[in-house]
């Protein structure tokens, strides 16, 4: 079938999606701003909760998009608005017309040194999820050294459920992969005290609960609940956490070698920047906002524009998978209303 | 005439009141100020400058300063020529209070009045000067903007009365001294008046209406003066001397803060000037409406009003009449009953000391670093403060390395002077224990407070921005110049607070150019964040941030440079582009 | 009677028999007192904490709880430094709250 779709973003989310339109008969185009397909996830080393090698699901989702068209490097120049289609230039010269634009835009990490007083770009021992993930994935990284390294700390809700921040909302998956990151310490380093600093636990996925019991029960990972306000650094470069242990109402401070913020999902600004060129609304959070939150969540308030993915608001992987599945449901039956 | 006596009686008794409000010391302070020669001097200096040539209002707006002296010092000179004629003329009438105003009313020319012409000519100079200062007037109530103001204040009805009396007085004056032009003499204005006059009413009777009408304007003006803006004029004459003398803000609303509510003249140059102004909803908390809403006593409003602001000063650093909006605001808090009252006395000052203290003891030039409690949330300011430091061999101990006493300054914000007074005093004895000989700062807030109401004997107290400024005038480190664009933020209480300007741009020139914001020094916008306001939330700041973040990056530069951790942690939040504090860019470009 | 022992009393915060008049008061003039969510972020970075055990977490709590006793035992150490309004998540205007709490509740 000749029917133009672009698909914007070559995360999981828009390769799920282009995957599942092929097999339905389209040829979907991927514009990918990046120099690589899978997102964020491509920058993982392990998914919870069965500690799934990210490159695995990379490379499935990439396999199935062998066919399809994509750019890489390649930007959105502008969108306007023809009769019934949409007017796609890019940045590497070529204008799409099409009648259907699938957002698989995702989310941006939130930049932690925008959280001054946890020190992140001022002390050389605080690091984020996604560096440790970094340091999973390739052993290179100055700050994490493999001997004395007796205490690791985890900041939770890092950019996330924070109104300074400007992020009001709970980025889902903070909690899991603090979780998770925790326990991978743990198997790196047995002999480490690691503590995770939360607000509240959100352990509200299959197995994640599990993955929690055995956090605690199989590695002794220490939950403080507290958020952490204060970092500060020794004479020996070590860093030293202020929170306080609201259970037993005392200020707790720990000295640790290293100390993980674990960044929350903000809105990506390019999604924002590109939804703006065709008036597409932003929600109260600042994701894209869908047609309907609960029933149709893949729409969006204009004809031909569907949302997949983190672009719409923090998802775990799974989620956005089901969603760009659906999102390919959509689009199919759109297609076929046409006719 | 009784307008006039009505107004003399009330300023008097005015006069009297205030000045007995004034605490004991206060009051002989003024007193003494008044025989001494050289305050006096001062006093008629600043009377003459502020009240009748609004030397001020020049500069602000050339337009603006030409209105209001215009009509007040046209006015003035019109009342002082009025009595050289009459004194020349009649001096049997000179005791006559009245016998001035209406001079040309009663006199008749004759060949020894016409001896006047020269004053006659002066007469109606003076006219034409206030005739144009009360045209400009009506066009600025229609178009403010031309005089520099985008906003002005909404009079009230009694200032409305006012208002339309001050401007009839004087076309009424004309129109009167024109129809007797002929009788009693007159000049270029009044005479050519008097010929048109004439051409078509002939008869002297038409003259009776308008001396009348005259006199009326002139009666209800001073009757409603009293309730109406105008009271600044004759206030501000007691305010100056007052001020000369050292006199200050000591109750909310006696004395001296009296004085002030009812020296301002309702110009709504504070409105403009308040960083809260950005949102409409807010244009009715500034200091102009503090001042009203204090001579009306409504209470709920004037708590609401001082809960409010921010405490930058820049209304008190703009105002012509010198209102000290963020003082009298100040003071309103300090009325509240609170049932809970902090008390630190558990504190033990020698343990905080033994904490920090390396046990040297006391030895010349000790540097002890008092970060602050904001600090704490800005760690790169602590860092990078203590690397040049250490770069440059200095020794220091840190006061507050684990947290210390907060600075009182936030306390004393809240109007709760009693509590503040209590943390002045720990901390005092901690520095004293200390042995220093140097009280480093990097927060404004505390430093204002510190050099204000700290007494440290010999140690002194500087903020990191003069101690680099310093640092790099004697050699002790040297910097590289990057051809980065940097902007410097005036932080409130580092600037307006302290007056601190000139060092933090010197330090900021050595690392790289310096641009200005659009509006800088005394005139720049606080970035929203200050602790000075009780009831303001966070998510009303934000407009505020954004607004005070476009006045510095009109210039594009390509980092914002600020000297308080508050500012920092402030702009971040929405800044475009880095935001640092001076001891980053220092500690970055020095060598 | 003396049995030789008594009915220690109750521990438990029976929340039928809390006031709430003063709380809704305070709720009045600082409505932000409802979004503490009890993250600790002000306890732990409040430099009064050291010196008298002030938190403003656990001063909340207990207002709620009906012990104002403790509330005020805590709040006669805040310096009002701001650094909790700092550090809130929720944007809670935690100096006016104090001030209000001040305000509002008394010593005895």
């Amino acid at each position: 079938m000749k029917e133009n779709i672009v698909i914007i973003g070559g995360g999981i989310a828009g390769l799920e999606a282009a995957g599942q339109l092929i097999r339905l008969g389209y040829a979907p185009i991927i514009v990918e701003k990046s120099d690589r397909l899978g997102g964020h996830v491509a920058h993982w080393h392990k998914l919870f909760p069965d500690m799934t090698p990210a490159s695995d699901v990379v490379a499935r989702l990439s396999e199935k998009v062998s066919d399809a068209n994509v750019f890489l490097n390649t930007e959105i120049l502008f969108i306007n608005r023809l009769k019934d289609s949409y007017n796609v230039m890019l940045s590497n010269g070529i204008s799409i017309i099409a009648r259907i634009i699938l957002f698989t835009t995702g989310f941006r990490l939130f930049d932690a040194s925008r959280k001054e007083e946890y020190g992140y770009g001022i002390y050389n021992q605080v690091i984020t999820n996604k560096d440790l993930e970094h340091w999973f994935n390739t052993g290179e990284d100055d700050r994490i050294g493999m001997s004395d390294m007796n205490a690791v700390g985890f900041v939770h809700c890092v950019g996330s459920r924070d109104e300074k921040a400007g992020n009001a909302q709970c980025s889902k998956v903070c909690c899991i992969t603090a979780v998770k990151q925790a326990i991978e310490i743990k198997q790196k380093f047995p002999e480490a005290m690691v503590y995770c600093f939360y607000m509240d636990l959100r352990m509200f996925g299959k197995k994640f609960e599990d993955f929690y019991i055995s956090a605690q029960r199989d590695y002794g990972v220490r939950f403080i609940r507290g958020r952490v306000s204060e970092v500060s650094e020794n004479i020996d470069g070590k860093v030293i956490v202020k929170a306080e242990d609201t259970l037993s109402g005392k200020p707790v401070k720990v000295t640790l070698d290293l100390l993980v913020l674990m960044s929350g999902m903000v809105c990506n600004p390019d999604s924002t920047r590109i939804a703006s060129m065709i008036q597409l609304p932003a929600d109260s959070d600042g994701f894209l906002k869908s047609k309907d939150n609960i029933t149709d969540i893949t729409a969006s308030s204009k004809d031909g524009v569907f949302y997949a993915g983190a672009c719409t608001g923090p998802k775990t992987v799974p989620e956005t998978l089901a969603e760009a599945r659906s999102a390919a449901l959509e689009i199919h039956s759109y297609i076929q209303g046409l006719q | 005439m009784f307008g006039m006596i009505f107004i003399l009686t009330w300023c008097l008794v005015g006069a009297i009141r205030i000045i007995a409000q004034l605490p004991k010391e206060d009051r002989k302070r003024f007193f003494l100020s008044l025989v001494n020669p050289k305050i006096l001097l001062k006093d008629i200096k600043d009377i003459f400058c502020d009240c009748l040539l609004h030397v001020k209002l020049w500069k602000r707006n050339k337009l603006l300063g030409y209105m209001h002296s215009s009509i007040a010092f046209g006015w003035f000179m019109l009342i002082v020529i009025g009595h050289i004629e009459v004194f020349f003329y009649a001096p049997h009438r000179a005791k006559l209070l009245y016998f001035p105003i209406f001079f040309r009313y009663f006199m008749a020319e004759d060949d020894s009045t016409m001896g006047g012409a020269f004053f006659f000519f002066l007469m109606d100079f003076f006219l034409l000067v206030v005739l144009s200062g009360i045209a400009l007037a009506i066009i600025k109530r229609v178009h403010s903007r031309f005089f520099g103001l985008r906003r002005t204040t909404n009079p009230s009805f009694m200032d409305l009365i006012g208002l339309y009396s001050l401007w009839s007085i004087f076309p009424l004056r004309l129109f009167a001294e024109g129809f007797t032009a002929d009788i009693s003499g007159g000049s270029f204005l009044t005479k050519s008046l008097n010929h048109v006059f004439h051409a078509f009413l002939g008869n002297h009777m038409n003259m009776l209406p308008t001396w009348w009408a005259y006199s009326l304007a002139l009666g209800i003006f001073f009757c409603v003066l009293p309730f109406t803006r105008y009271m600044h004029i004759p206030t501000e004459i007691l305010l100056i001397p007052l001020r000369n003398a050292g006199v200050r803000i000591r109750h909310p609303r006696k004395g001296y803060a009296e004085a002030e509510i009812y020296s301002c003249p309702s110009c709504g140059v504070c409105i403009d000037a308040c960083p809260m102004g950005v949102m409409k909803t807010h244009i009715k908390d500034t200091t102009v409406y503090l001042n009203r809403q204090l001579r009306r006593n409504n209470e709920a409003r004037i708590e609401e009003i001082s809960d409010k602001c921010l405490l930058c000063g820049k209304c008190t650093a703009v105002c012509p009449v010198g209102v000290e909006g963020d003082k009298l605001r100040i003071a309103q808090r300090s009325m509240r009953k609170y049932g809970i009252t902090p008390d630190y006395s558990a504190i033990d000052t020698d343990s905080l000391v033994k904490e920090f203290s390396t046990g040297s003891g006391a030895s010349s030039g000790k540097v002890l670093y008092f970060a602050g409690c904001m600090t704490a949330l800005t760690p790169q300011i602590r860092k990078a403060v203590e690397s040049v430091l250490t770069k440059a061999g200095i020794s220091y101990e840190m006061m507050d390395k684990d947290g210390g006493i907060c600075c009182g300054r936030p306390m004393l914000m809240a109007g709760r002077f009693g509590p503040a007074e209590e943390m002045i005093a720990k901390n005092t004895e901690i520095i004293r224990k200390s042995g220093a000989s140097t009280l480093l700062l990097s927060c404004p807030i505390c430093y204002k407070i510190f050099r204000e109401k700290y007494d440290l004997g010999d140690i002194e107290i500087i903020h990191h921005t003069e101690y680099f400024d310093r640092l790099i005038r004697n050699g002790a480190i040297s910097m590289r110049r990057s051809d980065e664009k940097y902007v410097y933020h005036d932080p409130c209480e580092l600037g307006r607070g302290c007056g601190i300007y000139d060092e933090p741009r010197a330090v900021v020139s050595a690392a790289g150019q310096l641009v200005e914001a659009e509006k800088n020094h005394k005139e720049s916008i606080c970035c929203g964040g200050s602790l000075g306001s009780l009831t303001l939330g966070f998510e009303k700041r934000q407009s505020m941030t954004e607004n005070s973040l476009h006045n510095l990056t009109v210039a594009s530069p390509d980092r914002i440079v600020t000297a308080c951790p508050l500012c920092l942690n402030t702009f971040r939040r929405y800044a475009d582009r880095p935001v640092e504090d001076i001891a980053e860019t220092v500690d970055r470009n020095m060598n | 009677m003396d049995f030789g022992f008594g009915i220690a009393p109750s521990s438990t915060i029976n929340l039928d028999k809390v006031d709430n008049a003063r709380f809704g008061q305070l709720h009045n003039a600082e409505p932000d007192v409802y979004k503490c969510m009890a993250c600790g972020s002000c306890s732990s970075t409040c430099p009064a904490g050291r010196f008298s055990g002030m938190s403003l977490r656990k001063v909340i709590l207990a207002l709620q709880r009906g012990k104002e006793k403790e509330a005020v035992k805590m709040l006669k150490g805040c310096m009002l430094c701001g650094k909790c309004s700092m550090v809130c998540p929720r944007g809670i205007n935690t100096r006016h709250l104090i001030l209000s709490i001040c305000r509002i509740y008394n010593e005895d």
